[in-house]
């Protein structure tokens, strides 16, 4: 990839071929090669994306066929969810950072780690198979009993697909939770750990707990489509309603597999880019911890019209709201760590600054819809698509470039350019807000999601958020070509060149193969800015 | 599980990505407690749909578990309870360093593990030719045929998510065997055959609670 001499052997030029990269266990070429495969599946999520915008640009289905369309959503649905963003993170930068900040050599199961990634390929395999071949058109949700007996797409080989790579993001929660747990340097006691570190095991205990259930969820599904166990289906004596239950039993806390470890990221950026230690260190930690508990006991709230009693929705309403507090805890911590900052607005601080503002608005409009009453009035209308956008592209996207942003240098050992960086971080903040703050209108206005046709007098905010989503796919693309101009023209990276604090910045960049030359020892806390003279590369 | 290949530079009895061997084992053992909480999870699912059901539909359960074989499942409860006694002396000698015990109580585990499986087979094919398989072709002599099917979806469901289980065990147990015929475990090293102990327990653990809720439902 990178034909450099001017400096000693790292894990990039420690070994050359394909066969050196297809069996490696090391983290940081393992997170390689998962940058590569989500960043391939986000691309084709993508463009199904730009499909059902371009559908929606005009109010009659003239694109389209109704089934194509069902399909189109099911794709990027599926894509995007199981395939982008809960890798996205904690497979790309979280393999990478994990052992780093830890001042491990590597995480404590190098081989799983590698199995992790071929399982994720499988599962990949088995969804563009099922793709290829004509399609899904359940939704990403599959709800039973259309998936289970009346749907003729697809759907055993996706739901295949969705089973095997759910057991390597388990794998790869295992892997953080034993390293996190066993593997810290010297010194580096549980409340010095970054706070990258308390989300991402925040996160592996829900990828742990969670996965699993929609493992067997989705594996019975395929099971009563191919071998009609009756589970699900209402024909043969089962309870749809069951389905959801345990479905967004794990897909509930799977959006706090996609939000946390980019909120872990975003407090890496905004402490570096105010020179200031973060507020409330301990509570930015606990709330991560809080997040993961209280994540398993809302999931209820996807059900409040699905024949779920009414005190049942009482009670997940109430609980749901409570996800407020220690989401408002980092908001305001991360804000309160601004004030008084010495702040520069490099391309990562745009983005976590970004993902503040976003986060905090799909935050407070999920509190409407875990209110009853509002709830019925804009189920699976465009106002739920416009909120869970904002949490999942608003948030976790934009916390994921932010953090690819700030750790390109480290991991490639290049500067990328900061003037179209920064560029490209206002137009994906203008292009999504111009995609998705429409919808929320057209959504409490009645829109519901998954039509391909709607009435005229929803034309003008369509063609609203398909113009912004087309500015997005922009921001989205210039990435691309930066990055991949910074990785033969950038200058060399130092190992420092944020001057940030972390065990991570103080090992050249690219690192060498087992991360440190000697293991680290750690006598400090978690963002001991501003940096001593000395310790600023 | 374990990771126990070597790197240059570093001692033989740990992996690169350790310290030392004490810092190896404790990973490896938190790794398995983990993929075992990661598997209850996964068995809990089934277990949710068996309750659900089961106490909307508690008459039809109860009648459709008559006819599952309470001996054949009482010996293999036995059998499995056997199975955990001779692992756990298998990593008896391995902490000793005993490579005929690791031997003879490995392979013992197999082979009280194949009994279990031989059995569920035998158990199976009777419900094949009584009709009793979930789909088309189902037959039920009692009332409430349909949810007494899917009573039985739920038993193949979570019986053959175990005997899964079961395999995989045995596979594992397997490679144990050519290991300790080589005399890798000792005083210093016998983490694989511990963690494989835990999974093994585990699997056996499972089949605790399937007996009681599958065969025993109205019996007492």
């Amino acid at each position: 990839m990178m034909e450099d001499t001017t400096r000693g052997t790292n894990y990039l030029n420690a070994e050359y071929g394909v066969k050196s990269w297809l069996l490696t266990t090391d983290h940081k070429r393992i997170a390689m090669l998962y940058l590569i495969s989500v960043t391939a599946m986000a691309t084709l999520g993508g463009l199904f994306a730009l499909f059902v915008r371009l559908e929606l640009l005009t109010p009659a289905g003239d694109l389209f066929q109704s089934d194509t369309y069902n399909k189109l959503f099911t794709m990027h649905g599926i894509l995007m969810v199981f395939f982008f963003l809960i890798p996205s993170v904690p497979a790309v930068l979280g393999n990478f950072l994990v052992p780093m900040m830890v001042g491990a050599r590597d995480l404590a199961f190098p081989r799983i780690n590698l199995l992790s990634w071929y399982l994720y390929v499988i599962g990949a395999a088995f969804v563009l198979f099922a793709l290829f071949t004509g399609g899904v058109d359940t939704g990403w949700t599959f709800y039973t009993p259309y998936s289970t007996s009346y749907a003729n797409t697809n759907v055993i080989p996706a739901a295949l697909g969705i089973f095997v790579a759910g057991f390597s993001s388990i794998l790869t929660g295992l892997n953080f939770i034993v390293t996190i747990h066993r593997m810290r340097a010297p010194g580096l006691t549980w409340f010095r750990l970054p706070l990258f570190i308390w989300a991402h095991y925040a996160t592996s205990v829900i990828q742990i707990l969670g996965t699993p259930v929609i493992a067997i969820t989705i594996l019975l599904v395929a099971a009563e489509r191919s071998l009609h166990l009756g589970i699900f289906d209402p024909k043969l004596g089962g309870d749809p309603v069951l389905f959801q239950h345990l479905f967004w039993f794990y897909s509930h806390p799977a959006v706090y597999i996609m939000i946390l470890p980019s909120m872990g990221v975003t407090s890496e950026i905004i402490t570096c880019f105010s020179r200031k230690s973060i507020f409330g260190y301990s509570f930015v930690a606990a709330s991560s911890m809080a997040i993961a508990v209280l994540g398993f006991i809302v999931w209820g709230h996807h059900l409040f019209v699905s024949g779920q009693s009414v005190y049942a929705a009482f009670v997940f309403s109430i609980l749901s709201f409570l996800v407020a507090i220690p989401s408002a805890v980092k908001v305001f911590n991360w804000t309160a760590t601004l004030y008084k900052g010495s702040i520069s607005l490099d391309a990562p601080m745009l983005y976590a600054l970004g993902f503040i503002g976003l986060f905090t608005i799909g935050g407070l409009t999920g509190l409407f819809l875990s209110t009853l009453g509002t709830d019925v009035h804009v189920h699976d209308t465009y106002f739920v698509v416009a909120h869970f956008h904002y949490i999942m592209v608003g948030g976790a996207i934009m916390g994921y470039l932010g953090g690819l942003h700030f750790w390109w240098p480290k991991m490639t050992g290049r500067m990328y350019a900061e003037t179209p960086a920064k560029v490209s971080a206002l137009i994906v903040f203008i292009g999504f807000n111009l995609t998705f703050f429409p919808q929320f209108i057209v959504g409490y206005l009645g829109m519901p999601r998954r039509y391909h046709f709607y009435p005229d007098e929803f034309q003008v905010l369509n063609v609203m958020s398909t113009a912004g989503a087309s500015i997005l796919g922009i921001g989205y693309l210039l990435p691309f070509f930066y990055f991949f101009w910074s990785l033969r023209h950038g200058a060399l990276a130092p190992a420092n060149p944020w001057k940030a604090a972390g065990l991570e910045w103080k090992t050249p960049s690219p690192p060498p193969t087992f991360n440190f030359d000697q293991t680290p020892i750690v006598r400090e806390e978690a963002y001991a800015y501003p940096l001593r003279e000395a310790e600023v590369v | 599980m374990s990771d126990h290949g070597t790197a240059e530079g570093h001692a033989l009895d740990h992996a690169h990505q350790f310290d030392d061997a004490e810092q190896q084992r404790d990973a490896s053992t938190l790794g398995m407690w983990v993929f075992v909480a990661q598997e209850i999870l996964f068995f809990g699912g089934l277990f949710t749909a068996y309750t659900v059901y089961r106490s909307a539909h508690p008459e039809a359960f109860a009648h459709a578990s008559h006819h599952l074989d309470i001996m054949l499942g009482g010996f293999n409860t036995v059998v499995l309870i056997a199975s955990s006694l001779t692992m756990a002396l298998a990593v008896h000698a391995a902490q000793l360093g005993k490579r005929g015990g690791q031997v003879l109580f490995l392979l013992l585990t197999m082979a009280l593990g194949s009994v279990f499986l031989g059995v569920k087979l035998i158990e199976y094919g009777h419900k094949f030719h009584e009709g009793f398989v979930p789909g088309p072709n189902f037959t039920y002599p009692g009332s409430e045929a349909r949810y007494a099917e899917m009573f039985f979806s739920l038993y193949f469901a979570m019986t053959g998510l175990h005997a899964l289980h079961m395999v995989i065990g045995i596979g594992i147990l397997a490679v144990l065997v050519a290991m300790a015929l080589r005399g890798r475990f000792g005083p210093a090293y016998y983490t694989p055959v511990e963690v494989s102990g835990l999974y093994w327990h585990f699997v056996d653990i499972v089949w605790i609670f399937l007996f009681p809720l599958l065969y025993l439902i109205g019996r007492h």
